[in-house]
């Protein structure tokens, strides 16, 4: 069969900025933990912050505009509501855009991105995940937080950078891991079960699909394998022929399991890697969940010439450290007493969609005088884009009076570059480390949630990339 | 066009105020009565024989009823205003106008606030639908960016503005402490109040006005009638009022060390009221000390002190009881406590009783006597987004 060249177009991979020693947890909860850190996404991110914050780095040096979005998370935010359309709004994607969620399990992550490679144009696949458990359980400790996205198209888009040879999947029906919804953790059968069937699985998947692309497994530059279940990674990758310091690291020493952003992590991980080797890597991302599904892509020589925003293994080796019990508040785990001040009413959803350019995508107004105002002013005609514009702080307070999911709100004026200025929230920071001076850029974060509704809104967080 | 002020053509005859304080077993219409009576009382008239009112309350109550139904009014204009935090001083300044216009013979303005029903602590705005993206922060951290920004304009140190900011809350807890009316009636050391902790930028609690619930009222005529209802009116010199177009907070050459919306209020003030040197004509000040770092930009933004001086006459004691000019004589917002709806009336109550002489000796101007001008100053909002409220009074 003969198709056009189609893959990946651009990719970002996001990783929360605090990290949870897995020794912490034992002396708290009795049991569990083990060695390494696992990343920790503050109280006012979720999966779709996250989401929004992989896509963001994803889009910054992308040849092309997505034609259509895929969000796909094991922890939807919201459930009859359309997650993909809040990223969809964060991202300014234009309104033919159409914004598809694919919820529930890790394989939706792998559907997405087999629909994506599938369709028309550009498509832009994106995955946010909070993977927990109860405390002390693996899945706690296993578990991590963060964002990837994957810009996926044809030559006619842009450079591809990574071409995709073959797919293949196998399906099976088992009950290895499940969660009624709205429980806080999984449940899980014998472990040696899953490891069976997904052993198989995974072999058979990455044989079949090395197979159609006529590549044999000693072959292999990169095998990422990317799935919940820990023992079965480990095997499939033993076990496909794959020579093993070929194996993408699972960033599970690090990171954790990031649910369904593992494989697109993975993938950046790898093609990360390979921007520095030559050209024609074969790189194959196996996900493993209820049946497995095998990618294999080979490099280009246009991938050498990509510029990467942020690298996952930059932001890995970056972060602070948070203490368990700030974990378990986060995550509602441990109850902790609310400041006592009035909640926050929740957000009018009238008011929200009237002003989506500003809410959303942070877009002020730029009037006839040069004036940047925000939010813009229905007096100016021109739109300013301020979601990409970094700033510096004039001056910043810290609030222990107001309201805020975890006190204290640390509050900055913040003057961005090219013109603007705004007091925004500062987030991912603490107090004393905010200086007068200090450069900080527009995060998109969940600020609170009211009456159900979350009410998803811009703060400013350091610069930490490098790039001032 | 123009500001041209009604300077002189109206007098206050009567006044009246509720102590400020935490009134669990009074409710907004105990509150009303309480001090309209008095009001009504000191300048021996009924309410039948007031035309027109005016309440001024934030968020205690809606319309015209929320008076005339304790007051049980007949068949009388009742108008409720809200200015935010000026909201007591609009009241008066809608009611001084209506008596100059003509249209009516008497009318009563009234500012109340029932803050404490709401069960927490500090002031909490009535929540109008929106769109989530509004500020959160409280208004003491909003404030608490003027001291810093003051500090590295001025040279003044962070220990040395520490130092002052206690100076300017000492002061007025010792006033307070001479005044039944006030809310907090304890002397505070500079030394105790350097020594809080800070929950809001470098403001502690101590450096917040307090929270109390009251009332107060004043009965307006017209100059030339004031004689019928007492011997000893205060005449309106000059009112004024501007709100900001919000553009503080956006705009990169504001640096927090100056309210310009005060400053153009006062100029107005000024002009109306024919005063050219403000510090040495005034005998008395009442200033919106919503925090104690907005008293020390206020000197300046009311031209009482030069530039970047204020903060040295505070630490010499100017603005002391005792001092050259009295600055919050009644304790101010931070002892004398801020009913939102009542406060700009309570200045003016000061100003009443400074001015007439009926301030006790213990706590009496050190201007009494020699000077016969008082301003009153009310705010609301933040930095960078403000309405201010100027008004002088004066004895005939």
């Amino acid at each position: 069969m003969m198709r056009r060249m189609r893959g990946i177009l651009s990719w970002g991979g996001y990783l929360p900025h605090r990290r949870l020693d897995r020794r912490a947890i034992a002396g708290i909860a009795g049991k569990g933990g083990g060695g390494g850190t696992r990343t920790v996404a503050s109280y006012d991110e979720d999966a779709v912050t996250l989401g929004v914050a992989a896509a963001r780095l994803a889009l910054r040096h992308a040849p092309a505009a997505p034609a259509s979005l895929w969000f796909a998370t094991t922890d939807p935010p919201y459930l009859d509501k359309t997650n993909a359309t809040t990223v969809h709004a964060a991202l300014r994607l234009d309104r033919e855009t159409p914004a598809y969620d694919a919820v529930g399990s890790v394989r939706s992550a792998a559907g997405a991105l087999r629909a994506a490679l599938a369709s028309d144009g550009p498509a832009l696949v994106v995955a946010g995940d909070l993977r927990g458990g109860l405390p002390g359980g693996a899945d706690e400790a296993a578990g991590g937080d963060g964002g990837s996205a994957l810009l996926v198209g044809g030559a006619d888009a842009g450079p591809v950078l990574a071409e995709l040879c073959a797919v293949a999947s196998a399906t099976e029906e088992f009950t290895d891991r499940w969660r009624v919804p709205g429980e806080a953790a999984s449940r899980l059968w014998e472990e040696r079960f899953g490891e069976t069937r997904y052993t198989a699985l995974g072999v058979e998947a990455v044989k079949v699909a090395l197979g159609r692309a006529g590549v044999a497994a000693a072959e292999v530059g990169a095998l990422a394998v990317a799935g919940l279940h820990a023992r079965a990674s480990a095997a499939v990758a033993a076990r496909s022929g794959v020579p093993a310091e070929h194996v993408v690291d699972r960033l599970e020493g690090t990171v954790g399991v990031t649910g369904a952003a593992h494989p697109g992590l993975l993938l950046a991980s790898a093609l990360e890697d390979a921007a520095s080797a030559p050209a024609g890597r074969v790189i194959v991302l196996l996900v493993l969940s209820d049946g497995a599904d095998a990618f294999v892509f080979r490099t280009t020589g246009a991938l050498a010439a990509h510029h990467v925003a942020d690298a996952v293994a930059a932001q890995a080796a970056r972060g602070v450290s948070v203490d368990y019990g700030t974990y378990l508040a986060w995550r509602g785990m441990l109850p902790v007493e609310p400041p006592r001040r009035p909640e926050p009413a929740r957000p009018s959803s009238s008011a929200a969609a009237r002003n989506a350019a500003w809410k959303y995508g942070f877009t002020g107004s730029r009037g006839d005088d040069g004036v940047v105002r925000m939010p813009p002013s229905p007096l100016d005609a021109t739109p300013a884009l301020m979601a990409d514009a970094r700033g510096t702080i004039v001056t910043f307070t810290v609030d222990r009076l107001a309201y805020s999911p975890s006190p204290p709100v640390v509050f900055a004026v913040v003057d961005f570059d090219g013109g603007g200025r705004l007091p925004i929230e500062l987030t991912d920071v603490a107090p004393d480390d905010v200086a007068i001076g200090g450069r900080v850029e527009p995060v998109f974060r969940r600020l609170f949630t009211a009456d159900g509704i979350h009410n998803y809104f811009w703060k400013a967080r350091p610069v930490r990339d490098g790039e001032g | 066009m123009g500001s041209h002020g009604i300077k002189d053509r109206v007098a206050i005859v009567g006044m009246g105020c509720t102590r400020f304080t935490e009134h669990w077993d009074k409710g907004v219409d105990e509150l009303l009565l309480a001090a309209t009576g008095e009001a009504f009382a000191s300048a021996g008239v009924t309410k039948e024989q007031v035309d027109a009112y005016w309440l001024g309350t934030a968020q205690s109550g809606m319309s015209g009823l929320t008076l005339s139904r304790p007051l049980r009014l007949k068949d009388k204009p009742v108008t409720r205003v809200e200015n935010y935090c000026a909201t007591g001083s609009e009241a008066l300044r809608q009611a001084a106008y209506a008596v100059a216009s003509g249209a009516y013979d008497v009318a009563m303005a009234v500012g109340v606030e029932k803050v404490k029903d709401s069960g927490y602590q500090g002031l909490n705005a009535f929540p109008i639908p929106n769109d989530g993206t509004q500020r959160t922060l409280t208004a003491a951290a909003m404030f608490s960016m003027v001291a810093p920004a003051y500090g590295r304009k001025y040279g003044v140190s962070d220990t040395e503005m520490r130092t002052v900011l206690a100076r300017i809350a000492s002061k007025n807890h010792a006033n307070g402490a001479r005044n039944p009316r006030a809310q907090f009636r304890k002397e505070m050391s500079v030394e105790r109040l350097c020594a809080m902790p800070a929950v809001a930028g470098g403001l502690s609690v101590f450096d917040c006005a307090g929270v109390a619930d009251g009332a107060a009222a004043a009965l307006v005529v017209r100059a030339e009638d004031a004689h019928r209802y007492t011997d000893d009116p205060l005449l309106i010199k000059a009112l004024s009022f501007v709100a900001g177009d919000g553009s503080g907070l956006t705009d990169p050459s504001y640096d927090y060390t100056t309210f310009p919306e005060v400053a153009a209020s006062a100029r107005d003030a000024y002009a109306q009221a024919g005063i050219a040197d403000p510090a040495g004509e005034l005998a008395m000040a009442e200033v919106h000390d919503c925090f104690t770092p907005t008293e020390l930009v206020l000197l300046e933004d009311l031209g009482l002190a030069e530039r970047g001086t204020a903060w040295k006459g505070v630490l010499d004691g100017v603005y002391d009881l005792d001092g050259a000019l009295p600055v919050n004589p009644d304790g101010g917002l931070k002892s004398f406590g801020h009913p939102v709806g009542a406060s700009g009336l309570r200045m003016m109550f000061e100003a009443w009783l400074q001015l007439r002489g009926e301030a006790p000796g213990e706590r009496r101007i050190s201007t009494f006597g020699d000077r016969s001008l008082a301003l009153t100053h009310n705010l609301g909002g933040y930095p960078g987004e403000m309405v201010s409220f100027v008004a002088i009074l004066g004895t005939p």
